[in-house]
């Protein structure tokens, strides 16, 4: 990725962008393509997939066959470096000791942040989860309507390519024809409990995934993404030409080098850099928003970790994108004489209303899929199938015991790893060993499906971050005090996931795997922070005295500083977050480019 | 009791070792790094781990052999009992070699000896097992496990395989017996995970990927009805 140091910064940038994830990776590439000149603050070190990426690198070839450690949490040849749970030289601290009260901050200091290794799961908001106050009384209601993001996602679908089908489900918006590229055949234990499903109710349909099954259109969209601006599309078409389809094999969370999945580094960032008009310092780890006594966003000032020497640089507008909390932990370090509770936080609010996914899992084993012959199963490395909410109406006429929704990840296929063999005691009669045991382990592997509910979260009082009072990073920058609490929303909406699945496991033949499900949703849930959606700390409103953004990402109280990340979602729907906070970057992208040509910033 | 910890490891290190694993039994592996605020009884500083191991950014290109990053851990006798046990968990048939064909000790080697906290639990309980294990065996038969001929081996892998339930007034014996099993049943599921990861092991499991295709394939049509699913 070509990159230039702290001492190579020009002094005619239009806008600084800090952080270089989907949020800024989406700011950046819709700014540069503009003609907007732009320069990126990313914290990290510079990474490039295309010759970085360990494709087919055997689980024999890493160190304890991949498995995770407090190094690379989730195994080796995960694409996070320099990240995960904990960051040296980077704590953070929890307010209190229950687990219940426990936040999970995953940070990926590195070039495209966590679009590398994200899942790419896709999926829209619907019409109900931008007004999710006025359908239940409960959180607060977003100040824009679905039709006003819906050619945003259709824009965002297009540029970084989404597999899926038009099912027409409630609240499961369609994208416009032509959009969605041809989801993979399912596998087999895909198909299996999908089937099974059906029978109770549960409707198993094509996922939506940031992958390409099949080359994008470089002859046409580039005109669609980009009418009447020809270098955007010479661009463009260029960039798409150089993304290779899927060939069905390799975990997309090691990142792509065929760019045949969305990451920020191969997707959003190789345009925008094309254009010449973007500018990227990694290394370069952002301490505040320089404020001048006229209130607005002089520029920034960030720690080059190369040197540990302070730089500031400055544009005509900033916009944050560091990922919600990180964000939330700038603007409150970025205390002037206008703000001395921190940029844009007239309020109060900034740091408020934390959110994350709430996560509740439970196995199966199928004495139906025992013996499976030989067979690849890798596919589009992720899901190809998943179950969108379907219980609407029950919980709309109240009978749920909590308020909102969740969809349901199935993992099912065949890749070997340091648990495959584990617990066939409990199958075969107490455990054996020899030539019966290692027929064993043959005929089992395969058999075990693992289901995740990912539902929705509604925001609290009691789930916020504050700047702790004294301690700081290895730069000095005060670090944030996390404080964390589940409604009985979100601990039945666990409880009941362990339930459906139960009942899909058992529907299909199969029996609950390994631990049973929970009586309580607190033994159910995961604690806040492990499904890695966080949002909000900075959520839009309609009312200025009410929300710290407008419904164009940009601060009330600063006109020239915006937040394209996921720090203004006003609600946390069980659709994960990625695609709803790109469509939303591009809108607000569109918004400052034209406050820009107005004159007005 | 034989000492569970070889030569090659000095006794500060050993030391270190056996606390984080105490330390880890009680949280979160990944939480291993949290050091606690004196002012506040409530608040938890969530630091990382900066012990030794390959780091936040490793070369992940590169080709890894058990030693490669960290010292080993077995002395002769224990790697001995550790291949004859592989060997034995998982012989060779026709399909693939056995665990011990393929070396697979020298993983559980890099295993054990691992500086992560995730391991740690598994280092006392591997270490401590081979140690267990000889002591049953000469109990039994006056001579270490790896010297025992294969009819003696089987009777005691037999006898270790299943996990007997606890006696009511289990004597010292009982259950040093349950703790062996315990070994063994760790011991046979890092086998499995560690040979079922090999290239050998993959092919015999049935695993058919990580290889470029032009086209994803259905399941085959017979399997999908043998199943009572729609051939598409």
């Amino acid at each position: 990725m070509p990159t230039i140091s702290s001492d190579q910064i020009n002094s005619d940038y239009d806008v600084i962008v800090v952080g270089s994830g989907a949020g800024g990776g989406q700011t950046a590439y819709t700014l540069a393509m503009e003609g907007v000149k732009v320069l990126m603050l990313e914290a990290g070190r510079s990474y490039d997939p295309v010759t970085e990426t360990p494709m087919f690198q055997g689980l024999k070839s890493a160190p304890l066959r991949g498995g995770g450690t407090p190094d690379k949490p989730f195994g080796f040849y995960d694409s996070t470096v320099d990240g995960g749970w904990t960051v040296p030289g980077e704590p953070y601290v929890r307010a209190s000791k229950g687990r219940e009260n426990q936040f999970n901050w995953w940070r990926s200091r590195m070039m495209g942040g966590r679009t590398n290794h994200w899942g790419r799961l896709s999926f829209r908001n619907g019409q109900y989860d931008f007004k999710p106050k006025s359908r239940d009384g409960l959180g607060f209601d977003w100040p824009l309507d679905y039709k006003d993001i819906e050619p945003y996602y259709d824009k965002v679908e297009q540029l970084i390519g989404v597999y899926g089908n038009n099912d027409g489900l409630e609240n499961t918006p369609n994208s416009s024809p032509g959009v969605l590229l041809p989801p993979p055949a399912p596998r087999v234990g895909e198909r299996y409990v999908q089937k099974h499903a059906k029978g109770i109710g549960i409707p198993i349909v094509a996922a939506h995934r940031a992958v390409l099954t099949k080359r994008q259109d470089a002859e046409n969209l580039p005109a669609k993404l980009h009418p009447g601006n020809e270098k955007a599309q010479r661009v463009l078409k260029q960039a798409m030409q150089s993304r290779a389809a899927c060939f069905w094999a390799t975990d997309c969370g090691r990142g792509c080098s065929i760019k045949a999945t969305y990451q920020s580094t191969t997707v959003h960032l190789p345009p925008a850099l094309a254009t010449g008009n973007l500018d990227i310092v990694p290394d370069a780890m952002v301490r505040e928003v320089m404020v001048g006594d006229d209130g607005k966003a002089k520029g920034i000032l960030f720690v080059d970790k190369t040197t540990g020497k302070e730089v500031r640089v400055k544009a005509r507008a900033v916009v944050l994108a560091a990922s919600a909390a990180e964000t939330v932990r700038i603007m409150l370090n970025s205390r002037s004489k206008v703000f001395p509770e921190g940029v844009a936080n007239s309020t109060g609010l900034v740091g408020k209303y934390l959110m994350d996914t709430v996560g509740a899992g439970l196995q199966g084993q199928f004495p139906a899929l025992e013996n499976l012959p030989p067979m690849n199963e890798d596919g589009a490395g992720g899901a190809h199938v998943y179950a969108p909410w379907w219980l609407y109406k029950q919980q709309l006429a109240g009978d749920l015991n909590f308020a909102r929704g969740y969809h349901i990840e199935l993992r099912s296929g065949r890749p070997p790893d340091m648990g495959t063999g584990a617990g066939l005691d409990k199958l075969n009669g107490g455990g054996n060993w020899g030539q019966p045991f290692k027929e064993d382990v043959r005929r089992y592997h395969g058999s075990f499906i693992g289901f995740a509910g990912r539902g929705e979260m509604i925001p609290n009082e009691r789930s916020f971050c504050e700047l702790d009072p004294v301690v700081k990073d290895k730069w000095g920058i005060p670090v944030l005090r996390f404080h964390w609490e589940w409604s009985d929303h979100e601990l039945n909406q666990a409880a009941h996931m362990q339930k459906t699945f139960k009942d899909i496991i058992e529907a299909s033949g199969g029996k609950v795997w390994g631990k049973l499900p929970a009586a309580q949703g607190r033994d159910a849930i995961h604690p806040g922070g492990d499904i890695i959606h966080e949002v909000g700390g900075a959520l839009m409103g309609a009312d200025r005295t009410k929300s710290v953004t407008d419904q164009w990402n940009r601060t009330w109280d600063v006109p020239n500083l915006y937040l394209t990340d996921g720090a203004p979602f006003v609600s946390n729907a069980d659709k994960n977050p990625t695609l709803t906070l790109m469509a939303l970057a591009w809108r607000a992208s569109d918004h400052l480019i034209g406050e820009l040509k107005r004159g007005n910033i | 009791m034989t000492t569970p910890f070889s030569e090659r490891l000095d006794r500060r290190t050993a030391i270190k070792w056996i606390a984080t694993a105490a330390a880890s039994a009680t949280m979160m592996p990944r939480l291993a790094a949290q050091v606690q605020a004196t002012t506040e009884p409530e608040v938890t500083i969530v630091g990382a781990y900066e012990g030794p191991g390959y780091g936040t950014d490793p070369d992940l290109l590169k080709d890894y052999a058990p030693g490669d990053l960290w010292p080993l851990t077995f002395d002769d006798q224990q790697r001995q009992t550790a291949a004859v046990l592989c060997g034995l968990i998982i012989p060779a048939d026709a399909r693939s070699p056995s665990a011990a064909d393929l070396k697979i000790h020298d993983l559980l080697d890099e295993w054990v000896s691992s500086p992560y906290p995730q391991q740690a639990g598994d280092r006392l309980i591997i270490l401590e097992g081979l140690g267990r294990l000889d002591m049953l065996a000469m109990s039994e038969y006056g001579r270490n496990f790896a010297e025992l001929g294969n009819a003696d081996q089987g009777t005691l892998c037999d006898r270790l395989a299943k996990q007997m339930p606890m006696p009511e007034a289990p004597t010292e014996a009982d259950q040093e017996l349950q703790k062996t099993q315990r070994f063994f049943k760790r011991f046979r599921e890092l086998t499995a995970g560690a040979f079922f990861t090999t290239p050998e092991g993959l092919k015999d499991i049935g695993y058919r990927g990580n290889v470029p295709l032009a086209v994803f394939p259905k399941p085959p049509a017979d399997l999908l009805r043998r199943l009572g699913l729609e051939v598409d």
